[in-house]
C-alpha cells in the first residue's frame, strides 16, 4: 500500500519517469520516509512500555547477586530493555559499582545499552529485513559479553576513580507506576524521541535517495565491496564520530549496499556508530582513569573490526 | 515544603528547574527549589537523572520529564 502510495505521487501526480534519476529517487524518497515513521512510532511505542518495567535501579538489583560470565550475559541481555543515555551514564555506573556488581559486568551493560537500541533494530529491520536486525542484535550482545568479560580479566579496578569506590548510596527506592503510567511514559518517550530524530531520518533517506539514483555501483563496489580489505576498517573510524546518528545513517548504508557495499561492513559501521563515542568517553572521564577508558574502547573497536571482517567473509 | 531537582547539569535537568518552578508559582505555594549537581548526592535517590524529590521523596527519575500538570499533582500529593 505504501508502495501504491509512494508510485502514485511521483509517477502519476508529479509525472516523472520511473526510468530517470529524479523519479526513481523521489520515490525511493517517499516510500521509505512513510514506512519508517510507520515502524517507529509503533515500536517505539512497544518498547517504551517494556523498558518502563525495566527502570535502571531494578536491572542493578537483578545484577547485584550475580557472579561473572552469568553476570556478563545477563548485564548485555538486560542492556537491550534498560532505558539508558550516555547523559546517565556516571549515576549508573558508580550505582553499579557500589551495589558490587564486578567491573566486568558493568562494562557488558555500559556496551550493550547504547549499542542494541530499539532506533537502529528498527531502522535496520525497515530497511534490510529481520534478519540482518537479528544478526545485529545476537552479535552486538555477544560483543558485550566478550568485552566485559574481557576486561573483568584483566583486573583494572584501580583505574576507577577513587571517589567511585567511597560513594555511600542511599537505598534508592523505584518510584512506583500504575499500567495507566506507564502508557503515558511510553506516549511521551515516543513523541519525544520523534522529535529529536525526525530531521535525521529525513535527511538521511534524503541522501539515501540520491546515492541510489545517481551514485555509480562501480565506485561503491571498489571502495566498500568486499574485496577491499580496508573498507571496514575505514567504516569503522568514519562510524565513530557519527554518534547517536544511527537513525540517519542506516538510510545511507542501505542505499549504499544497493549499490554493492559488502554487509559485513556495514554491521561493523553501524557498531560503531552506536557503540563508541566520544562525548561518552569525555563523560565516563568523571568514573574512569584513562587507561580503563582507552582499554574499553580499545577492545570494543577490536571486536567490532573482528565482526566486520567475520561477516563479510561468510556471509 | 522543600523541593530539589538533581541533575549534573544536562539540558533536561534545567527545563525540569523551569517546569519547578512554574509548578510552584501557579500553585502559590511557598517551596524552596535547591538545584542539586553533586554527584553523590544524587546518587541517595537515583541512578537516572534529572530527579524530582519533594520533601525528601523521589517523585519522578528520568526521562522523559513530567507535565507540568503532573508535576503539580506530584508536589501536592506530598503537602
Amino acid at each position: 500500500m505504501l508502495k501504491q502510495f509512494a508510485d502514485y505521487v511521483t509517477f502519476t501526480l508529479l509525472k516523472l519517469q520511473p526510468t530517470s534519476h529524479a523519479g526513481d529517487a523521489l520515490n525511493f524518497f517517499i516510500y521509505d520516509t512513510l514506512k519508517i515513521f510507520l515502524l517507529l512510532t509503533t515500536i517505539v511505542f512497544v518498547v517504551a512500555i517494556i523498558r518502563a518495567y525495566f527502570p535502571p535501579e531494578k536491572t542493578k538489583k537483578i545484577l547485584s547477586h550475580k557472579m561473572e560470565y552469568i553476570g556478563n550475559v545477563m548485564a548485555a541481555l538486560l542492556g537491550i530493555v534498560t532505558p539508558f543515555c550516555s547523559c546517565s551514564a556516571v549515576p549508573l555506573f558508580i550505582g553499579f559499582v557500589e551495589a558490587g556488581i564486578p567491573l566486568g559486568v558493568t562494562f557488558s551493560f555500559l556496551i550493550s545499552s547504547p549499542m542494541v537500541n530499539e532506533i537502529a533494530l528498527i531502522m535496520l529491520w525497515g530497511l534490510f529485513g529481520w534478519k540482518i536486525a537479528l544478526i545485529y542484535t545476537g552479535t552486538g550482545v555477544l560483543l558485550a559479553i566478550a568485552s566485559g568479560m574481557v576486561i573483568g580479566r584483566l583486573k583494572m579496578e584501580r583505574y576507577v576513580q577513587d571517589y567511585v569506590w567511597e560513594t555511600k548510596v542511599g537505598n534508592m527506592e523505584i518510584v512506583q507506576t500504575s499500567f495507566r503510567e506507564k502508557i503515558e511514559y511510553a506516549r511521551d518517550y515516543t513523541t519525544d524521541l520523534l522529535k529529536k530524530i525526525w530531521p535525521y531520518v529525513i535527511i538521511g533517506i534524503g541522501l539515501g535517495g540520491i546515492v541510489h539514483g545517481y551514485i555509480p555501483a562501480e565506485l561503491v563496489v571498489k571502495y566498500a565491496g568486499r574485496d577491499n580489505p580496508f573498507a571496514v576498517l575505514v567504516a569503522v573510524l568514519i562510524g565513530i564520530p557519527l554518534y547517536s546518528n544511527a537513525a540517519g545513517m542506516i538510510p545511507v548504508v542501505q542505499a549504499l549496499v544497493g549499490k554493492g557495499m559488502a554487509m559485513g561492513t556495514v554491521l561493523a559501521f553501524m557498531m560503531s556508530v552506536t557503540a563508541i563515542s566520544f562525548p561518552e568517553a569525555v563523560i565516563l572521564k568523571n568514573v574512569l582513569k584513562m587507561p580503563l577508558i582507552l582499554t574499553f574502547f580499545g577492545i570494543v573497536t577490536a571486536g567490532i573490526i573482528i565482526v566486520g571482517y567475520l561477516f563479510n567473509a561468510i556471509l | 515544603m522543600e523541593i530539589k531537582v538533581l541533575g549534573p547539569g544536562c539540558a533536561n535537568c534545567v527545563k525540569l528547574e523551569e517546569l519547578a518552578k512554574t509548578a510552584i508559582k501557579e500553585l502559590a505555594m511557598d517551596a524552596k527549589i535547591e538545584k542539586v549537581s553533586d554527584i553523590r548526592e544524587i546518587m541517595k535517590y537515583t541512578m537516572s537523572t534529572p530527579g524530582l524529590v519533594v520533601n525528601g521523596k523521589l517523585k519522578h527519575s528520568g526521562k522523559p520529564l513530567p507535565g507540568i500538570e503532573k508535576l503539580k499533582a506530584m508536589i501536592e500529593e506530598e503537602v
